[in-house]
This record gives structure tokens, C-alpha cells and sequence, in this order.
């Protein structure tokens, strides 16, 4: 794995599908990745991958939308939905997802682990 | 021995009631809710059934036979009545009331105190006394066992005759024609149903009937049931004429069941019957009667809406309440054998200087009459037979002495030929009764809404209204969507916060608009980036309408999880595969490859109820070469994650079955085949049975078809799942061409106008006009969109592929198929257990477990399968 300054390289840009997710593992973390297309460019979001109400790792496969202005990712098992930017439940105040800091360096997507 | 059961609590007032018909549960029911209104009385309730099970619905007792079971004909449940505090006792038959000590004994000895006792003991068959009628073929009709007796007779016989040709008895007749038997009705007046119809009415319902395949006996008295010889028993009429048959069934009437009454002093009328005044109090002034057991005012009332209205009277009496029983209207509109009979107040026009207006249409078989007052101001009575149409209207103007319009024949008279404008709700009084079993009138409903009530669903679970015996469900639509328009609620149809458009709207955007991508959706009509309500909505919309693989990347972001992995997500984030197996026939050869991939990929094995198979518990990254070995193998997908055609249920039809009148399963191949992939509102399911045993349960289902001698009867719209509903019949006797071109209609019609999620019951039931509109849109072709929905629908036809084909193909789309797009590790949460020789997954706790057990092992070998292992640890677990 490519290391500078903690971030850690897990994929190409070209891996990832746009307004739709993938998944990355990283240190046995898995690790949501999501490439929104808005009206101001392209954002990436990286969220922990498991679904806390549902108890399994599927949120990359869920669908990505907005409430209001806020960009969420919607559970594929039960339907709730996730802050892409804090990782708080919309459905359910005191959960909350994992957020990882993410960036993209000539052409390849980075991550910070946390926790 | 005598126990005494229930002990005095307290101040609480004891109720014993007699008996759990349809009107000694609504009797409870009027208990429960004092017991939930917050007041101080609190009253313990008893119950005691002769019969084996809690009240259920006796007026659809026929439906029985045409597929509905005792748990669906049920009206409650055990632990409805454990969970209002209602003690009930089922075979527990009463054979004593001890009216000093205030108590009643049952068969078995058990003995239970009273404060009120309520006598709901219901009516028993008249069996007229003609010698031999007590033969083991020779049945009543009126329980359910009553019912499993005629079922099991009806299996070993040909011919069946119902002695009685009233509205119970051609229910009865209607039972066996259903069960398969050549039909007889026997009946000792000139004609049919002769207490609600007159004599015009009673011929054109005995042609209709006739005409339906059942004879009709009339003026024919039995004088003896003897060995017959080409049947079971040979029926010896008065006039010397004789009739075979293999069963009887009497349905000469009821007699009320006052036997208890009459043995323990409790006064009875002349001719049977527990007097009672209009609290429902017999001369005991502890002791009540409600129902068809009930005298009042020297009439029994054999209808379910009197005996509702008795219980209500006898429940207001107990807690002080004031409502009493004034007689009732048995005005009564039902549907026997499909043919609509309708008959209102003073039918035969017995009033003293009554006049009549008739109409007939011979080559329609349409009768209709109204009986009105000598001064012509008010309507008396009515018949109709074959188009109950103007019935709602007829019984307001009846019910509220509405003033008649200055030509009252207009009343009957068809739309078009000076008909008057039908009488609009709103000129209803408040006092009009809309729903008559639960007695609900248009000020109850206007109420309703007052005191917070906003829609149709409210009103019906707030008021009951509609919930009897469901005669009023149009009637009571149009009052609240009247009441609705005034209060200017313009109802809502948004989908979504992100397009301020009902589904029909966006299916026209897109059509209209030659739009392709979700993207151009939002970007013209929409806001936002959209949600999981809006975005498979789209997906739905354009592959009606384009048909496009829908894993292309323009559309691969909008499906739900189902459809973009191509299969059904479980509770582990595994996927379950179904491949279709078109009318449920498949070769032992593509058996024997379905259970070698189960076996190679380790999956649970389950036959569905569409007659497919179903393998559950595969992970995303091994459907790609799941599907691989079985689309080699000359599957495709079956579309189970979509909302899409489903599959087509057959039974074996004609070919092997000694009954089948068709080849069901051909049929069902080849429109499975024409339909399959087809995107709707909702998923669609279809069944086609070879005969009218209808082993293919086709009426439950969205398209049924029932083959006959003639060809094939199709039904729409029927459904199982939360709230099942039998298919409307739709047409009869089609040939395979007309077949396919009425479903094609129907089927395109509710891809184009459906809600989001609305199955093709509840999108019939909101069309105005429900199934008479959807025959006339598609059989008259009135809109005129006949030939634009056959066109697109066979362009849906023509640009079918097999999804799963088409992505394993594509190596874009197979990357898809991957848990971790760096890894080729699988997901450690996947864990299985093993139960009845297969795979299932692994609870928290057994995971837990797993863990432990793991962690305690050497950690040296780094597990690139650990999911395989996981798999093996822990069903060495179990």
C-alpha cells in the first residue's frame, strides 16, 4: 500500500461509479466509497460500510439521493438515510455512521483511517 | 359436578352472551368499546359457542367454496377477545338458565354467573318434514361444517338439488355449481326469491339463472326422497314428476333457534321467536335476545344489519345508553351467481293505492321497477334484476322520503333516454343511513371529518362504515370524496420531494418528452439528486418506455438494490437466485443443474409459491458465475427482484389431468413468455387453470385465466399478500388471440396510470368507474388508446433480454459484482449455520460465539477464505 502523510491510496478514480458507491477494505475495515455528480462538480464521500440497523456490510450498495440540500446514502435493507458529509442517521438521531477523510491524487483515491 | 367459572370481581357487572354468530360478536364488540372509553363501569364479559370456532362471516359463506378458508371467513380472533379481557368457552352449548340464581350451566356442566344474559343463539335450517330427508346425503347450509359436509358429498356426486329457491337457497346453488355439480333448485312457489321480488323480476331472474347452467323447478312440492337409479336418491314430487339427484340440500327457510328460551320459560311468539321490545329485553328483565332468534313486534329479521342494529340496542340498554330497536328496512342488493339483484321496501306494491313503473330489456335481460305512493311523491319499494346500478339512489330517495323528480320513471330509465341526473350525495339529508350493517349515516362521516379524520382509510377504520358486508364501498366513496372537494383538500400526489409529479405524470414527462436518462429527468422537471422513491420510479418509467438494459451507467445508479444486483438482497446482504421456470415446468436435466450449483455454491434450497426454486445465502461477488452455469445451461433470469412480471402458475391442465378442459400449462409458458421482463408500478402475477377447479388459484392473482369448454375466462386485478382479493371477472370464452390482446391492454393501462407501488386491485378500485370502466376502455376500446397500448406493449415484447445475460457479458457490468473493489477477500460478516441439512445465517449471538472460538485458534494462518471456514466452524458449532 502507497503511504504519504497517512493517506492511503485503495483505488483508481475510474473504480468508482458515479452517484452510485463502491466498497474498500482497509485494514479489515470496510470502508463505503461514493461519487456524487452535482451541479457543482464531483464530491467523494467515504462512510463505514456497515449498515448499523440492518447489522450487515452493505451500505455501498445502497442508493445515493438528497434530503433538502443534504447528500445522503439510503440503507438497501431498511430504507434509512445517512449524512454522506457527518455520517448522522437521518431516521435515528443517536446513530451515527463512520466518516473517513478522502481525496483524490492524480487520479487515485486516497484514504485516512480513523478510530 | 358443577364448577362456577366466573367469580364476582369487585363491582363489575357480569355478561354472560349465548352464542358467537355474526350478531353475538357485534354485541361484544359494542362491550369492548364501553370497556375502552374512559369511564368508571367496567364489565366482564363471557362468551359461550356451541360451535367449534369464533364468529365469522356467514353472508359470504359461499365464498368457502370458491377458494376463501374458515380463517379468512373468520370476523375475530382469539387473541382479539384474550386481548380486551373477553373470556370465551367454544363447544360449550348451554342446557340450563337458572333465572333466580342468575345463572346458565352448559353441556359439560359448567356453571356461569350472570348480571345481564344476552341470548344470541341465531336460527337453524327449516329440513321441510318429507320422509327420507334424513339421508346422508341430505344437507343444510349453514355453518361451516355444514359447509365441509357439502364439500365432501359434493366430491362423490354428480347431481346436486337445493330445495328452496329463496336468496339463501340460490347461494346454496351457487355453492354447488362451484363445487362442480350439475345444478337443481326446487322451489314450492311459481317463482324465485318470491318474498323480495315480484313476479316480472322472479321470471327474468329464473332465465338468468337458467341461463347460467343451473334448473330451476318452481310449484314442485317433495312428497318423498326414495333410492333413485340412475342417481344416489330420486326426489317424488306432488304432481307425479320425479328428479334425480346424488345430494340435497335444504334451504327452505330458518326457524329461530329459541329452544333454551322456550324450555326455561322466557316468553315466545305464536310461531317461534324470544319476544323482545325495542331494548331488546325478553320478559325477563335481566335477559336479552338479539338477532334472528329475536320477535319484534311480531317479525323475525333474518338480515345481519337488523341483528347488528339489535346488539347495539341491547349493549346501549345494559350501560344506560339510550338507542333502541325500531324495526329495520330490508331492503337487501346482492350479486347470485354474477346475476345483480336488488329489492327495496314494499317490492310486490301491497300499499293501498301504490302505482308502478316497469322496465324491461329482453335481449339485455334488465329488469327494473319502482313502486311509488298514490299522491307520486315518495318512493316505496323497487326491483331490479341484472343492473342494480340505480339501487344506492332508489333506497335514499326510499330511506329519506326524498321528494320524486316530476318524472319518476327517469329514475329506471337507461342514461341517455330522458334519464334524470342521479341523485347527487349532496342532496342527501345528514340522516341518510350510507352504510347500513354498521349504521353509519352521512352526518356520522361528516363528523368524522371534524374531529380529525382526512381520508377514505380514516373514515372506514373511525366510522366501520364499508366494513360489513362492503354493499356501500362506491356509495361511501363518493360522500367522502364530495365532503373532500368542499373542504378544498386538493389531495397531494407528489412522489416525492424531488418531483412535485404523480407517477402517471412522470411516465407522460418521460414519454412526451423523448427522455432517456434519470439525469435529464431531474434537470428539466425535478430538484435535488433525487431518492430512493423517485429514482427506481424512474428506472420503472423508462425501461416501459424505452426498454434499455438497466444496468446501463446511465441508468445502473437508480435501481434499488434488487435490481442493480440483480437479485433479492436477505437480512445478511446475500443475495437469493431464482431463475425463472416458465408455467412451473422444467426438465430433469435443467433439476438436476439447479440442485448441482445449490450443492457447488453451498445454497439454501426453497420451492417458492410461484412454483419456482428458490437459492438463497449466494454473496454479491458469486452471482456472476452462479448465473454463468445456469444461463449456459439455457436458463434466464426470473426477474424476482423486480417490479415486473413475477411468474405465471399453472396447473397441468389437459394434457395429463382427467378434468382439464385446456392445455393450462402451454398457455401459461407462452404468456410468460410474452410478459416476462415487463417493468410495472408493482410486481404482476398471473395463474392459468385447465378447468373451474381452479387448482392454479388463478383468481388471486393480478391476470387469472380459467379455461373453459369455450376457450379461456380472464380476470384481473386480484391479489394475495396483506389484503388479499379475488380477480373481478373480466370477459369469457376468449380465444388465445382476443386473450392476449385484452391483457396486453390491461396490463400497458396500469403501466401508464398506476401509482408508485399500487398492485392492479387497488389501481382498479381508484379508477372511477373500477372494473365496468377498465372493460370499457379495453373491450370497447372508449378511449381509444386500444391499438397505442398493444404497440408499445409489443415493443416491450420485441426488446426483451435476459439481464443477467447481458451483464455476466459485459465486463463493466461484472465489476459490478464485487464486495471490495481492492480486495478479493469476501465479507467476515457472512456467517452460516447449518439447520435441517442446509445453510442458514448465523444470529448475533451465534456470531459472537463464532468469534470467540475463532480468535481463540492460531492467528498464523492469514484467511484469504475465511467466509468458507467460517461457514464450516460454525456449523461444527451447532
Amino acid at each position: 500500500m502507497n503511504t504519504s502523510n497517512n493517506w492511503i491510496t485503495v483505488c483508481s478514480d475510474t473504480d468508482l461509479v458515479t452517484n452510485s458507491g463502491v466498497c474498500a477494505l482497509l485494514n479489515e475495515q470496510q470502508i463505503a466509497l461514493f461519487k456524487i455528480k452535482g451541479v457543482n462538480g464531483e464530491q467523494i464521500f467515504a462512510v463505514s460500510n456497515w449498515d448499523p440497523i440492518g447489522k450487515a456490510n452493505v451500505l455501498y450498495r445502497g442508493l445515493v439521493g438528497s434530503v433538502e440540500n443534504v447528500k445522503v446514502i439510503i440503507s438497501p435493507l431498511y430504507k434509512q438515510r445517512y449524512c454522506l458529509e457527518s455520517g448522522q442517521c437521518l431516521d435515528d438521531e443517536t446513530i451515527k455512521l463512520l466518516v473517513y477523510p478522502v481525496r483524490i491524487e492524480q487520479n487515485q483515491v486516497q484514504l485516512q483511517l480513523v478510530g | 359436578m358443577s364448577d362456577l367459572i366466573n367469580v364476582h370481581n369487585g363491582n363489575n357487572m357480569r355478561i354472560v352472551v349465548v352464542g358467537n354468530g355474526m350478531v353475538g360478536h357485534h354485541f361484544v364488540d359494542q362491550l369492548i368499546q364501553e370497556n375502552n372509553a374512559d369511564n368508571n363501569t367496567q364489565l366482564d364479559v363471557v362468551v359461550l359457542s356451541a360451535e367449534p370456532r369464533l364468529a365469522y362471516d356467514r353472508v359470504h359463506l359461499s365464498e368457502y367454496f370458491s377458494g376463501k378458508t374458515a380463517d379468512e371467513l373468520a370476523l375475530t380472533t382469539p387473541e382479539y377477545y384474550q386481548a380486551h379481557n373477553i373470556k370465551f368457552a367454544l363447544n360449550a352449548k348451554v342446557i340450563n338458565i337458572n333465572k333466580l340464581a342468575k345463572t346458565v350451566t352448559t353441556a359439560v356442566g359448567e356453571v356461569f354467573e350472570y348480571d345481564k344474559l344476552v341470548l344470541s343463539t341465531g336460527s337453524y335450517p327449516f329440513v321441510p318434514p318429507i320422509p327420507g330427508n334424513d339421508q346422508p346425503h341430505c344437507l343444510v347450509y349453514r355453518t361451516i361444517e355444514d359447509l365441509e359436509n357439502i364439500s365432501a358429498s359434493s366430491a362423490v356426486s354428480k347431481v346436486g338439488v337445493v330445495v328452496g329457491g329463496g336468496l339463501l337457497g340460490l347461494e346454496a346453488a351457487n355453492a354447488l355449481k362451484e363445487a362442480g355439480l350439475q345444478t337443481h333448485v326446487v322451489e314450492f312457489a311459481p317463482q324465485l326469491m318470491a318474498v323480495q321480488v315480484d313476479n316480472g323480476g322472479g321470471r327474468v331472474l329464473r332465465s338468468k339463472i337458467e341461463a347460467l347452467g343451473v334448473q330451476v323447478h318452481t310449484q314442485k312440492a317433495t312428497q318423498s326422497i326414495e333410492a333413485g337409479e340412475t342417481c344416489r336418491y330420486k326426489m317424488c314430487f306432488a304432481d307425479g314428476e320425479v328428479l334425480e339427484t346424488d345430494m340435497i340440500l335444504f334451504s327452505a327457510g330458518i326457524r329461530p333457534q329459541d329452544a333454551l328460551a322456550r324450555e326455561f320459560d322466557i316468553a315466545i311468539g305464536e310461531r317461534g321467536g324470544i319476544v323482545v321490545n325495542d331494548q331488546c329485553l325478553t320478559s325477563d328483565a335481566d335477559i336479552y335476545a338479539i338477532g334472528e332468534c329475536a320477535l319484534w313486534n311480531n317479525f323475525i329479521f333474518g338480515l345481519v344489519a337488523p341483528g347488528y342494529t339489535m346488539a347495539r340496542a341491547a349493549a346501549s340498554h345494559i350501560i344506560g345508553g339510550d338507542v333502541t330497536f325500531q324495526g329495520a328496512d330490508m331492503s337487501t342488493k346482492l350479486k347470485l351467481m354474477g346475476v345483480e339483484v336488488g329489492s327495496i321496501g314494499d317490492a310486490h306494491a301491497r300499499t293501498a293505492g301504490a302505482l308502478c313503473y316497469t322496465y324491461e330489456n329482453q335481449p339485455l335481460e334488465v329488469y327494473k321497477k319502482i313502486v311509488i305512493d298514490g299522491e307520486q311523491k315518495k318512493l316505496l319499494g323497487a326491483v331490479l334484476i341484472g343492473d342494480t346500478s340505480d339501487y344506492d339512489t332508489l333506497l335514499q330517495y326510499a330511506l329519506n322520503d326524498i321528494e320524486l323528480p316530476e318524472h319518476p320513471e327517469s329514475l329506471i330509465l337507461p342514461a341517455g333516454a330522458n334519464a334524470a341526473p342521479a341523485l347527487g350525495v349532496d342532496a342527501f339529508p345528514d340522516t341518510a343511513t350510507i352504510c347500513s350493517c354498521h349504521n353509519v349515516s352521512k352526518g356520522d362521516i361528516i363528523e368524522a371529518f371534524v374531529t380529525g379524520s382526512c381520508n377514505l382509510g380514516d373514515i372506514k377504520s373511525c366510522t366501520k362504515a364499508s366494513t360489513g358486508c362492503g354493499g356501500c364501498t362506491a356509495l361511501l366513496k363518493t360522500v367522502v370524496d364530495s365532503e373532500l372537494t368542499k373542504r378544498g383538500v386538493e389531495v397531494k400526489k407528489d412522489i416525492c420531494e424531488h418531483f412535485a409529479y404523480s407517477r402517471q405524470e412522470m411516465f407522460h414527462l418521460v414519454k412526451v418528452g423523448g427522455i432517456k436518462t434519470f439525469d435529464d429527468l431531474i434537470d428539466k422537471h425535478g430538484k435535488g439528486l433525487g431518492c430512493e422513491i423517485c429514482k427506481p420510479v424512474t428506472a420503472s418509467i423508462l425501461a416501459s418506455v424505452w426498454n434499455d438494459f438497466v444496468l446501463k451507467p446511465d441508468h445502473v445508479s437508480l435501481q434499488d438494490t434488487n435490481d442493480t444486483y440483480l437479485g433479492n438482497m436477505q437480512k445478511d446482504g446475500t443475495y437469493s437466485v431464482v431463475p425463472r421456470i416458465a408455467g412451473g415446468e422444467i426438465t430433469p436435466e435443467k433439476l438436476i443443474v439447479l440442485g448441482q450449483v445449490a450443492k457447488d455454491y453451498k445454497l439454501y434450497t426453497k420451492i417458492t409459491g410461484g412454483q419456482r426454486i428458490d437459492l438463497f445465502g449466494a454473496r454479491v461477488d458469486q452471482l456472476p458465475a452462479i448465473w454463468q452455469t445456469l444461463i449456459e445451461a439455457g436458463f434466464e433470469t426470473g426477474h424476482a427482484y423486480a417490479k415486473s412480471l413475477r411468474t405465471v402458475k399453472s396447473c397441468v391442465g389437459s394434457t395429463w389431468c382427467r378434468f382439464g378442459v385446456q392445455d393450462s400449462v402451454g398457455q401459461a409458458i407462452e404468456l410468460e413468455n410474452r410478459y416476462k421482463g415487463l417493468r410495472a408500478p408493482h410486481k404482476i402475477k398471473f395463474g392459468v387453470s385447465g378447468c373451474t377447479r381452479e387448482c392454479a388459484e388463478a383468481q388471486s392473482k393480478d391476470i387469472g385465466i380459467i379455461a373453459t369448454e369455450n376457450g379461456w375466462n380472464l380476470y384481473v386485478c386480484g391479489n394475495g399478500g396483506m389484503k388479499p382479493r379475488h380477480g373481478d371477472l373480466f370477459a369469457t370464452d376468449l380465444d388465445t388471440a382476443t386473450l392476449v390482446k385484452y391483457i396486453d391492454r390491461v396490463l400497458m393501462f396500469y403501466v401508464r396510470t398506476g401509482d408508485r407501488l399500487q398492485r392492479t386491485s387497488v389501481w382498479m378500485e381508484n379508477l372511477e368507474g373500477g372494473l365496468a370502466y377498465l372493460q370499457q376502455a379495453v373491450i370497447e376500446d372508449s378511449l381509444g388508446l386500444g391499438e397505442e397500448l398493444e404497440a408499445q406493449m409489443q415493443n416491450v415484447v420485441d426488446t426483451y433480454q435476459c439481464e443477467w445475460k447481458t451483464a455476466i457479458e459485459n465486463e463493466q457490468s461484472r465489476k459490478r459484482f464485487r464486495q471490495f473493489v481492492n480486495s478479493d477477500k469476501s465479507d467476515l460478516n457472512i456467517v452460516f449455520v447449518e439447520e435441517r441439512e442446509q445453510i442458514r445465517p448465523a444470529t448475533e449471538s451465534e456470531k459472537e460465539l463464532f468469534s470467540q472460538t475463532k480468535s481463540s485458534q492460531s492467528q498464523s494462518s492469514e484467511s484469504q477464505s475465511s467466509e468458507v471456514k467460517g461457514t464450516e466452524l460454525a456449523i461444527e458449532l451447532v
